[in-house]
């Protein structure tokens, strides 16, 4: 009889997503239903939708879910995890969403130590609304609002959240992957499991920013816009560990360290 | 239990424990913080959880997201920090979430003061936040009355699956007065099973999502309809309000809610010893409206008069109700001065001076014509 070596995770909903050809975020959701699955929470966990491109995830994963505002999924996910402490929550959001109009609620939800999960999908650029500037979009990246390149003189420099959010001194796992080889994105699902876990333990709150392609808005082709991610974030974005809660200094450390 | 006085916020914090209520997520501001201190000591008496949140944007939306875990939650706040919540208090309507807000009114627009005010009723009643919604609104007159009214606020919420306001102005959170909670006491709506709440999809139950984003457009006006319906029937079910001196007839009929119809009745006490017949309606629920009420006394005295801690809002909902049957006259204060008895005995003395007969005749023959 023929062994099943790869299907569809069960947390994954059977449906076309509506992202773009080269769009990484369906990678993103996939190992996080891989890793749902895995640790055998899908009947106790709750997913918040942003508001960005997955502001439709409620319909990708077959987890309950629950909608946010622009920006206050970390919010939402305080309430329902105060609310029901024995259930697993985790948030989705863009960069725009959680590092430009939802600052105030990640950073506070990471310091109170919230014990969730947020997978932070920064893919430089506001997505949704056609390709304006976002806090993430790196130094002279043409976006939208900023047709000459992104002028840090005007506009300050790109937001690395996963540095920023490693500085509090509350406990918590941040750490930074990206999903642009199958490599990386084996690397990747080990990062969003350790999160989780360190969430299903009660240990501390959780964060795995994924670097994440849009091709759509970056104006190049979904192959080129791979490389374009490996060339230009990675130099700015290093990935790796970034905080473990049982230790307090903040270096960045080498992948699975 | 007991009668014991409390001061009207500490009040509020106990009828939404006595509720069952178990989870507070609030942001300080004057004049209602003693109601998030109340929480913050007695929510972990009764193993409940309290979240001083980092703003009251983060306040609402904790309580949206534990709203749709299908607890009961509450949380309370003063004017600029309502004005904040109201991105959630939308999200909250459009999602169908039972939750409570307490809204204790400072004087505004802006900043404004930290005395008591009426200056949110608009707000409070006509939307506030985005889109087409209502909350249901209760205003106390006193600290009995506030614990009642946020008691029976969480039965309302959940049995209406929509978001709850009791509005009170800044005299309801500090005065002290005797109070007392019930035993059993029997929730006012029947409490059907949360059947909806994301609580994790166990076994063959499909998921549970809760959303208020609707892309389509056929769909969102069915869903509009679905609200417009469950605010018909609280038209319908759910109007209160409180009369004083009501009968035959009367020379001049006050409309005013909360603490300022307190003041109306001793300065109405005060006219009828000097032989001036004045009623009073006093709205209890100001979403939904008592219309009817206020229509029908109205058509019994020769004017209205509208009394106010603002610049005249509610008086908009009376000249509804009135129909121009009748003149409709205001009196208010603003900036957290308050309002005396003897402010309206002058100003009910100063109408009936000015006031012409009301043309009762002439309405007759019409009200016979169309009739
Ligand atoms: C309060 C509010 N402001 C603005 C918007 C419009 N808006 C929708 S998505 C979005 C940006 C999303 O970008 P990002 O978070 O980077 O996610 P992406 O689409 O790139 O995945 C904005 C500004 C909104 N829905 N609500
Ligand atoms: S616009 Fe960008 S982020 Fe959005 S689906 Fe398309 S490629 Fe992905």
């Amino acid at each position: 009889m023929a062994e099943t070596v790869f299907c569809r995770p069960e947390a994954l909903a059977k449906v076309h997503t509506h992202y773009c050809p080269g769009c990484t975020h369906g990678v993103i959701h996939r190992i996080v239903a891989e890793v749902v699955d895995e640790l055998g929470v899908r009947e106790r966990t709750i997913g918040i939708a942003p508001v960005g491109c997955s502001v439709l995830a409620y319909d990708y994963f077959t987890t309950d879910f629950q909608e946010a505002s622009h920006g206050r999924a970390p919010a939402v996910a305080t309430g329902i995890k105060r609310a029901r402490p024995d259930l697993v929550v985790f948030s989705y959001q863009g960069d725009g969403d959680l590092a430009s109009i939802g600052m105030g609620e990640i950073i506070h939800c990471a310091n109170r130590g919230e014990k969730i999960t947020v997978i932070f999908v920064n893919n430089a650029i506001y997505g949704m609304t056609g390709g304006q500037m976002a806090p993430t979009t790196l130094q002279g990246q043409v976006a939208t609002t900023c047709p000459m390149g992104r002028d840090v003189a005007l506009a300050g420099y790109p937001i690395r959240i996963s540095e920023l959010l490693s500085t509090l001194r509350t406990p918590a796992f941040i750490a930074r992957a990206s999903v642009h080889t199958p490599l990386m994105a084996v690397n990747a699902k080990a990062m969003i499991r350790r999160a989780f876990e360190y969430q299903i333990a009660n240990a501390c709150f959780s964060l795995v920013e994924v670097l994440s392609t849009c091709p759509t808005n970056w104006g190049i082709p979904p192959v080129e816009a791979a490389a374009w991610l490996e060339a230009n974030m990675i130099p700015y974005y290093p990935l790796g560990i970034f905080k473990v809660p049982e230790k307090e200094d903040r270096a960045a450390k080498p992948m699975g360290a | 239990m007991a009668k014991k006085l409390m001061k009207g916020s500490e009040a509020i914090g106990e009828a939404a424990v006595q509720a069952g209520c178990k989870l507070f997520f609030g942001y300080p501001i004057t004049p209602q913080n003693e109601i998030p201190e109340y929480m913050s000591h007695r929510l972990p008496q009764v193993g409940g959880t309290f979240v001083q949140a980092e703003s009251e944007v983060a306040a609402s939306n904790m309580i949206y997201g534990a709203a749709g875990s299908g607890e009961r939650v509450f949380t309370s706040s003063s004017s600029p920090g309502i004005s904040l919540m109201q991105e959630a208090i939308s999200y909250i309507a459009g999602a169908e979430l039972p939750v409570v807000l307490v809204n204790i009114m400072r004087a505004g627009p802006g900043l404004g003061g930290i005395l008591p005010s009426q200056a949110d009723y608009f707000q409070a009643t006509k939307g506030g936040g985005h889109g087409d919604y209502r909350l249901l609104v209760l205003a106390p007159w006193s600290v009995q009355e506030a614990a009642d009214l946020v008691q029976d606020a969480f039965d309302l919420a959940d049995y209406y699956r929509n978001p709850v306001m009791v509005l009170g102005d800044g005299l309801i959170g500090q005065m002290m007065e005797p109070c007392e909670f019930k035993e059993g006491r029997v929730p006012c709506k029947p409490l059907p099973p949360k059947t909806w709440a994301a609580t994790g999809c166990k076994g063959d139950r499909p998921t549970n999502i809760i959303n208020s984003l609707y892309l389509d457009a056929k769909e969102l006006e069915d869903h509009n309809q679905k609200l417009v319906a469950k605010y018909e029937a609280m038209k319908k079910d759910e109007v209160r309000f409180a009369e004083f001196n009501t009968g035959e007839k009367a020379d001049l009929l006050i409309v005013a809610y909360g603490t300022v119809a307190r003041v109306c009745v001793t300065a109405i006490e005060d006219l009828k010893a000097e032989g001036i017949a004045v009623s009073m309606v006093r709205p209890i629920t100001l979403f939904p409206y008592p219309y009817e009420k206020v229509k029908e006394e109205a058509q019994k005295a020769k004017a209205v008069l509208v009394v106010e801690l603002s610049t005249g809002q509610m008086i908009e909902d009376v000249r509804l109700a009135v129909e121009g049957r009748r003149p409709v006259h205001f009196y208010g204060r603003q900036g957290g001065m308050l309002i005396s008895p003897e402010e309206i005995v002058a100003k009910a003395k100063s109408i009936l001076a000015e006031a012409p007969a009301p043309p009762l005749k002439r309405e007759t023959k019409r009200e016979a014509r169309n009739g």
